[in-house]
């Protein structure tokens, strides 16, 4: 639904429905929600939220008018730094990695990183160190995310990300993991609408929200950094954050600093690596997370084929009421998005049956691939010569014995070909169960693009994996077919 | 029972394919060892009729029986067709040999699979019909490495392989040249020696006179004549 909306934004956001006037193209994730920027409940074309006021008060303060881009919140500084956009603001975190290879404006709102838990759990998860070996939520990609590997190294914790700031929330409140680590707003938002989950007060660590612009804009940064200082002297950006209900006595604090002339801080986590170091750093995960793809890959391979086998044999051999429910089965399953049915075995049916992550993924990828090996060896099944089976019918065989002796042996080797060919797909089609939480190698990949702020490296490592687990599995294959084509 | 009793007793029967009748009240029997070739011109059902024999065709009107075994249209039943699948074996036109298995293999996958025998003595016997119909040597051959004669070899040794006592042809001497011919009718003159009956579809008259001992000659959808091949066949 969200992404429909966002879709609807960037429609509606086209030249076509612009006013007139120079423009100030921010670009913004509207799936991020309220209070950082989400479709107008009241009218989905709009969009509202503290970063679009900020825009709106940036456009003005340069005598443009604010056009919104819809960008994906992992792609942001991407397309800040292609130039996709003049500035980026959607509660975009400072971050070294950031303020080295993009320009990036003055800090305007700092948070605190908080640490949710069920109220039950209250007394004994106060912090990060009472979570050894317990299941902690966050975004990827982001401060708390850096926090919670460090934590992880420290305590035992074990990470686990989102790709939203909604669902971290309802799993907590399930019992799905133990604790959330995320800033302030987020978690004051999460405790709101979560019944039964309190925030500690311990700060875990504190951060700042900031603009991104393509590194080579520093002129326009610096218009910006004064519209900023300006507005946090004449108390602009306290009214547009106290419409939002995020002011608290940190924000003067910071506004104190920046216009006093006080160089602004560093932030937090700097580990401002080198990409040769950062990749040395990375590899390990990366590694681990191919590891994972590949054995999520097999498994549901694994399920696909008996499955698809167990279809196949039904829609060929079974009684036609067998028939018309396993092809609507199949139809389903085949015409829906596998995004989609990741999500309802994982969010969908929490309420009723909570599969683990990687459990839910090896069942999504399963049951998916499942239709599409079902019409494989349907096909191959009814390709293989109807005098043979009449032969076997003559010679004694049951149906059964001329299935498991001569019909299926030769679909297999019919099959081989698109199987291998499925496979390859399924083992990339593996990426997408990032989205519920099972960190992937490209999951991995695009934590570690995010931290250092670029694609190349990490692009080409991730690429180099997928390649070396799908092409020996190529040469496997031929070298069966070539086995059974022997002269 | 005694050779020259019956073995295969065909009794009113009709064959239909969708609303187009093959063939109706036809009746014939052919006894233990007899070599008998059935004829007609193409198109008369000649191969349906084999099929029917083996099981394979579902029956409109009649009966088959082979030995005790019966096959009824009125009350026709998996068990039943199994029971007369036991007793005969056939050898199609185009042999259609399990493609993804040896000339060996093919023999002895009924043997040990059907009639439970040992995988050894399967082997060892498999490889004797083999020899027997000159195709030994090709025994670790694939089908598809085998010429139309060797391979209707393989086929005929694959269904002897179960011990039928009523073997089918379907136009054996299709894919061979004449030289070939000769030497199949040989073999199977040999073979009903030991008391396997043969009934064969054919519209070669010469293989038929070097084989046959008695001529079925099916004409519109009936028997039209039945006798000796040099009679029928004068």
């Amino acid at each position: 639904m969200r992404v429909i909306v966002a879709l609807l934004l960037v429609v509606c956001a086209s030249p076509a429905f612009a006013q007139d006037g120079p423009e100030l193209r921010w670009g913004g994730d509207a799936e991020g929600g309220a209070p950082f920027v989400e479709a107008d409940p009241n009218d989905p074309a709009r969009v509202v939220g503290f970063d679009v006021e900020i825009a709106q008060l940036l456009a003005e303060g340069l005598g443009r008018v604010p056009r919104f881009i819809q960008v994906g919140f992992t792609s942001l500084d991407a397309a800040a730094a292609r130039g996709d956009f003049d500035i980026g603001l959607s509660g975009l975190e400072d971050t070294a990695a950031r303020r080295s290879r993009l320009a990036v404006t003055i800090p305007y709102y700092e948070f605190r990183e908080l640490l949710t838990v069920r109220e039950a759990d209250a007394a004994r998860f106060r912090t990060l160190g009472d979570l050894a070996g317990r299941r902690v939520a966050t975004l990827g990609a982001t401060l708390a995310y850096d926090l919670l590997v460090k934590a992880q190294a420290e305590h035992g914790v074990v990470p686990v990300t989102y790709e939203d700031d909604v669902h971290p929330y309802t799993d907590l409140a399930i019992g799905r993991v133990d604790a959330v680590l995320l800033d302030e707003v987020l978690a004051e938002r999460g405790v709101r609408r979560n019944p039964g989950l309190i925030n500690q007060p311990t700060v875990a660590g504190v951060g700042s929200y900031v603009g991104l612009l393509a590194p080579g804009n520093t002129a326009l940064r610096d218009r910006i950094d004064g519209i900023l200082r300006q507005a946090m002297q004449d108390g602009r950006l306290e009214a547009i954050f106290r419409r939002w209900e995020m002011w608290n006595d940190d924000q003067p604090r910071l506004y104190a600093r920046l216009t006093g002339g006080v160089a602004v801080p560093a932030p937090e986590v700097a580990a401002d690596l080198s990409t040769w170091e950062a990749a040395q750093r990375y590899l390990p995960a990366l590694l681990r997370a191919a590891g994972i793809t590949l054995l999520l890959s097999c498994l549901a391979m694994a399920l696909a084929i008996v499955l698809g086998m167990a279809i196949a044999s039904g829609r060929v051999y079974g009684p036609r009421p067998v028939q018309v429910a396993l092809t609507a089965v199949v139809e389903i399953v085949r015409g829906t998005p596998l995004l989609l049915q990741l999500f309802v075995l994982y969010f969908g049916l929490a309420t009723v049956v909570q599969l683990p992550a990687f459990l839910a993924a090896l069942l999504g990828l399963g049951l998916n691939y499942a239709a599409y090996e079902s019409e494989i060896y349907r096909g191959a099944l009814e390709a293989v010569p109807r005098g043979q089976l009449d032969a076997a019918r003559t010679l004694g065989f049951s149906t059964r014995q001329a299935l498991v002796l001569i019909r299926g042996p030769q679909a297999f080797r019919l099959a081989l070909a698109p199987m291998t060919n499925d496979f390859v797909a399924l083992l990339k089609d593996s990426s997408l169960v990032s989205v519920i939480t099972v960190v992937e190698l490209t999951k991995q990949t695009s934590i570690f693009a995010a931290n250092i702020g670029s694609w190349l490296v990490p692009g080409l490592m991730c690429a180099a994996m997928y390649l070396a687990l799908s092409l020996p599995l190529a040469r496997v294959a031929r070298r069966i077919e070539k086995g059974w084509r022997r002269a | 029972m005694a050779p020259g009793m019956t073995l295969l007793a065909v009794e009113g029967l009709e064959l239909r394919r969708d609303a187009r009748t093959i063939v109706s009240d036809l009746s014939f029997s052919v006894s233990r060892g007899d070599r008998v070739a059935l004829m007609g011109a193409s198109g008369t059902g000649k191969t349906t009729v084999l099929r029917a024999i083996a099981g394979l065709e579902p029956l409109s009107a009649g009966s088959i029986s082979v030995d005790s075994a019966r096959l009824a249209a009125s009350s026709p039943t998996d068990a039943q067709a199994r029971e007369l699948q036991q007793r005969v074996g056939m050898v199609f036109q185009f042999h259609h040999l399990f493609a993804h298995m040896t000339a060996i293999h093919n023999v002895w996958l009924a043997p040990v699979h059907v009639l439970r025998q040992p995988r050894a003595e399967a082997e060892r016997r498999a490889r004797l019909l083999l020899e027997r119909l000159g195709v030994a040597h090709r025994a670790d051959a694939l089908p598809h490495e085998l010429s139309g004669g060797e391979a209707q070899r393989v086929a005929i040794a694959r269904a002897l392989a179960v011990n039928p006592a009523l073997l089918l042809m379907d136009e054996p001497t299709a894919s061979l040249d004449p030289a070939r011919r000769g030497e199949l009718a040989a073999t199977l003159c040999e073979l009903s020696a030991d008391g396997t009956a043969l009934l064969v579809a054919t519209h070669d008259a010469e293989f038929a006179r070097a084989c046959a001992q008695r001529i079925l000659l099916l004409d519109g959808g009936r028997i039209s004549r039945d006798g000796p091949a040099a009679e029928v066949l004068a």
